[in-house]
């Protein structure tokens, strides 16, 4: 076998046994890797909670991982999310993907819950189980300086993960978050700290010379795109470089998202950054994007203090931290930033929920009273015990449920949903909740690839939001970067996929094993349900006007438009018009169906 | 779904790619819940299987009109002769099609098998003419029938670049075929001819940022007019106040209206992450050269002549099939330098290449690429630089031509 190793290791942490599954290429060739893997093992415990002792957490590789196949390193973490109850899956990159892979594993699965605090450690063959008490409790960063992981990868969670915060992340190598779901919180209890990995052993590709051309396709590709490697794209400036072009839009969620514009935004972009911080590159094994910033401010720099610096925040987090709750403070950002890297907590549902705490209360925030509470929320302190249960939980706690910006539970991320319609359908329809990465229909509406759709239009977008729902699933499951992909596409991966394991197939073979992805989620979000009530947007932005400005009219969603879209997309999917699977639909892709 | 429909039928018909009546009248399809098409038409019967067997939701058809049919005809049956593969060298197709698969007729299957692996498909003339004649271009979308649009259009260009490389190229060699004189002959009286007088632009300076605007506007449109730039390609930039106003990546320049980006030069913000892929060069370009104005077109014959490459140093070459990225001559088409360089910002970006060969002359050619020109002040040194290079390339090509087939 080529592009899989053959080996899927089992581990009972309850037992502290372990396991290999030796899945036939039957299963390789249906599920790919990744999402798709972590799907299939999900699907059998779809029914139990996210907290029950049987349910599993996974962590796949891809077909794709530890070869010269660009930007395919990462991982793919799939569980049940304690954010949303729905399918909480998240991509992560770092060393962690090429590390397992050339242990020998496709990937692992876990299940059971320890009693006592544990890390695991994978060495190649060898896996052992280290008592974890006497670090239990340390944050990311101080982990990391404890196991000094060298070439390994080590993944870990946080205080939150410890603390019961619905939105906690799994941090990988320091700087890489598993973020959204609240994954962090479902290793936490099973009470695994941490997951250290090294592999040695190499990847074997059936076709060497055609991955090579494959590769040199994909790097030409991704040359020619001004937001990958243009002079103020990713590779330059970090995502930071959207900031100015949601400003420019009138698309950047300010005050909880009851306006789209922030006038400082300016003097908040990732220039600003670069002046304070002077960020350096950095990024996932295997990626010649780099998109990744570490910095440090230049008057600790000057002062002789130099390390290689702190993660500067992403755009999500540049943009909610400011705009989102009105603050105009960049140090306080990478500091807000740093911490919930540290605690292992998801910043766009951590911004999000102060947004909602802010609107309920009427109250800004200082410098202290923000880092305040992000400790007490960690922590699991004061009133960050209901900070802790992300926007919809704080918000309905406090009788407000109508002021949590979130879809399915989940908090949206910084592009307002006025000023694009293909996001809103994207958002609303996302089988993980208010997820812009599912469809990521921002590549068309906003860079302009492949080609600009009208942004202000729902005109086709319900097979738009489909077809690309399928194709990101690919993605995910090729455990490829999305970003690649506002630039080259499936057709110059199937080449690479073909290279490296000898199986011919097509852009259009892999787009139908995404589709039976996507719906295998449909089945379990319906399994635990979720049905067309919960694929919708906050009332807000049916009835309140965005900013317009700068030639750019945000008037509030027509709701009849956007629900005859939702229905066409139900059409194009194949589900019911309540948004169900449909029996013949299921098997027709193959999948397991059991009583909804 | 309707209007993009039609408008992508106009703009083939503008592009002087279909006919607004008879068998090159172009065909597009739109699918979201519903399938829609911009005519009725018998093929509809195929293409609808074609739409059902791929997860797409356009699809345009093109029979195109001369020349276009007679060089996409031979190069079909020349593919079909060997690998079933077209494979030009010029840069767009290279970066952003790498081949044009090519099969024998116009049936459901073999069109979905090829475009489950392609951006399109090139049906070959029909050696028994029925109901339908080639040869047919059939592109596919995901998003927007705009990129079938754009991929008919990129493979009529790389067809007719290719027809005329490869000709001029075996006439060196001495192995070009009787059929391919015979479509030179056909071909001939349908190339455009020597360009027309430059019009007349807006006169600089610029009062406002409005009317630099229009001014950019101005430019791409009619060099789109004059037939240097395919809508789809090229960019525009000019300099004021210390931003550089560009055109969007991916824009038509016959449509640029909305789709210029101010860019900062101090860096200030990073507006510029949906300006054209050449921004870097044309920001280099600009700091440079001190001039305010870049035009960048597809001429044909630039980018014809741009390739063109004696036999015996090619044969003795060690660059010879990296001629795009490094090709070690000093080449001139006139006095207009020749550069190698990829789009964009890579290693082997023409970022590398072209700002350097623009600061010793106000025009140079990028290999398979296309034209760069500029002015001091205003589009129009820019604009007239551009129509006498290309002619000059034409005539050059041409006269080349005439010699080589001169017994």
């Amino acid at each position: 076998m080529y592009g899989w190793t053959g080996k899927i290791l089992i581990i009972d942490v309850a037992k502290k046994s372990v396991e290999v599954d030796t899945p036939d290429i039957d299963f390789y060739q249906r599920h790919v890797g990744g999402k798709g893997f972590g799907g299939k093992y999900l699907r059998n415990c779809a029914h139990l909670p996210w907290d029950h002792p049987d349910m599993m957490i996974s962590i796949f590789t891809g077909p794709l991982t530890g070869t010269i196949s660009p930007t395919s390193g990462r991982a793919h973490i799939v569980s049940k999310s304690p954010l949303t109850g729905l399918v909480g899956d998240s991509s992560v990159g770092g060393k962690l993907g090429t590390r397992l892979k050339r242990a020998g594993w496709d990937g692992l699965v876990i299940k059971g819950q320890s009693q006592t605090p544990l890390g695991i450690e994978i060495k190649d063959h060898h896996i052992e189980f280290v008592d974890a008490a006497g670090v239990w409790g340390l944050d990311t960063h101080a982990l990391h300086r404890r196991l000094h992981p060298k070439n390994g990868s080590l993944a870990s969670i946080g205080p939150a993960g410890e603390n019961g915060v619905r939105f906690a992340s799994i941090v990988v190598d320091q700087h890489f978050t598993a973020g959204r779901s609240g994954l962090g919180l479902v290793l936490g209890q099973k009470k695994i700290k941490y997951i250290l990995v090294n592999g040695t052993g190499s990847c074997r590709v059936k076709n060497p010379e055609r991955l090579k051309q494959a590769r040199q396709d994909i790097l030409r590709l991704t040359a020619a795109s001004p937001a990958l490697m243009g002079q103020f794209g990713f590779t330059n400036l970090g995502t930071g470089a959207v900031y100015d072009l949601m400003d420019n839009r009138r698309m950047m969620p300010t005050d909880n998202f009851q306006r789209t514009w922030f006038e400082p935004a300016s003097k908040l972009n990732a220039a600003a950054y670069a002046r304070e911080f002077s960020p350096k590159k950095h990024g996932c094994l295997g990626c010649h994007i780099q998109c990744k910033r570490l910095g440090q401010k230049l008057s600790q720099k000057m002062a002789g203090k130099n390390d290689q610096g702190v993660s500067m925040p992403e755009f999500e987090t540049m943009s909610h931290f400011t705009a989102l709750i009105g603050c105009t403070d960049t140090d306080l950002v990478v500091t807000a930033n740093e911490k919930c890297n540290r605690f292992g907590m998801d910043t766009i549902s951590f911004a999000s929920t102060l947004a909602c705490r802010r609107e309920i209360k009427g109250q800004d925030y200082t410098r202290e009273s923000l880092l305040a509470l992000l400790d007490d929320t960690a922590l699991g302190r004061n009133q960050g015990k209901d900070l802790a249960l992300g926007a919809a939980g704080y918000a309905k706690k406090m009788g407000a449920p109508e002021k949590a910006m979130a879809v399915k539970g989940m908090e949206l991320p910084a592009y307002d949903p006025r000023g694009a319609y293909g996001m809103a359908l994207g958002y609303a329809l996302s089988t993980r909740g208010g997820c812009h990465l599912r469809a990521y229909p921002i590549s068309h509406e906003i860079f302009r690839k492949p080609v600009a759709t009208d942004r202000f239009s729902f005109s086709g977008k319900a097979r738009i939001i489909k077809i690309a729902e399928d194709m990101n699933a690919v993605v995910d499951s090729l455990t490829a970067c999305k970003f690649t992909f506002f630039a080259a596409g499936l057709e110059e991966y199937a080449a690479a996929y073909e290279a490296v394991t000898g199986i011919e197939t097509s852009a259009h073979d892999l787009m139908k094993k995404g589709e039976r992805i996507t719906y295998n989620e449909r089945i379990i979000n319906a399994l635990n349900q979720f049905d067309a009530r919960d694929d919708d947007l906050p009332q807000r932005f049916f009835t309140e006007n965005g900013t317009s400005g700068n030639a750019v009219s945000v008037p509030p969603i027509d709701r009849d438009a956007f629900l005859e879209a939702r229905k066409k997309y139900y059409e194009i999917r194949g589900l019911t018009v309540d948004g169900l699977p449909r029996a013949e639909k299921a098997e027709e892709l193959g999948l397991l169906w059991k009583t909804l | 779904m309707e209007d993009l429909v039609n408008k992508y039928e106009r703009k083939l018909i503008k592009a002087g790619l279909g006919d607004p009546h008879g068998p090159s009248r172009p065909l597009v399809g739109g699918l979201d819940a519903t399938l829609v098409w911009n005519r009725k038409a018998a093929e509809t019967k195929v293409l609808e299987k074609v739409f059902q067997g791929l997860d797409i939701n356009s699809l345009v058809f093109l029979r195109p009109k001369k020349p276009y049919d007679n060089l996409l005809g031979f190069l079909a049956e020349t593919a079909l002769d060997s690998n079933g593969l077209i494979r030009p060298k010029d840069c767009e197709t290279r970066t952003f099609l790498h081949d044009l698969p090519v099969i024998e007729s116009f049936r459901a299957d073999p069109i979905i098998q090829a475009l489950k692996k392609r951006k399109c498909v090139v049906i070959a003339p029909e050696k028994h003419p029925g109901v339908y004649a080639g040869p047919t271009v059939i592109a596919q979308g995901t998003v927007s029938p705009e990129q079938g649009f754009v991929t008919v259009s990129s493979v009529c260009f790389a067809g007719f670049v290719k027809f005329f490389t490869d000709f001029l190229a075996d006439l060196q060699t001495g192995t070009a075929r009787a059929l391919a004189h015979e479509v030179f002959d056909a071909v001939l009286p349908f190339l455009t001819p020597l360009q027309k007088p430059a019009p007349r632009f807006m006169a600089s300076p610029f009062g406002d940022e409005e009317a630099v605007y229009s001014a950019v506007i101005e430019a791409g449109r009619k060099t789109v007019e004059y037939e240097l730039v395919d809508s789809y390609f090229g960019n525009v930039s000019y300099l004021w106040n210390n931003t550089l106003y560009i055109s969007q990546t991916g824009s038509s320049l016959d449509e640029l209206a909305g789709c210029i980006d101010p860019v900062p030069m101090d860096h200030s913000t990073s507006a510029g992450i949906t300006a054209s892929s050449e921004l870097s060069a044309h920001m280099e370009t600009i700091l440079r050269t001190k001039s305010r104005a870049i035009l960048h077109g597809h001429p044909k014959f630039c980018v014809i002549l741009s390739m063109d490459c004696d036999p015996v140093e090619r044969a003795a070459c060690a660059f010879k099939d990296q001629c795009h990225i490094l090709c070690p001559k000093k080449r001139f088409a006139g006095k207009t330098p020749i550069v190698p360089g990829e789009v964009g910002t890579g290693p082997t970006g023409l970022c590398h290449t072209l700002p350097q060969a623009l600061s010793r002359s106000d025009s140079a050619i990028v290999y398979g690429h296309g034209l760069f020109t500029l002015g001091k002040e205003n589009f129009s040194q820019a604009f007239h630089t551009m129509l006498e290079v290309e002619n000059y390339c034409r005539n050059t090509y041409l006269e080349k031509i005439e010699q080589l087939r001169t017994p």
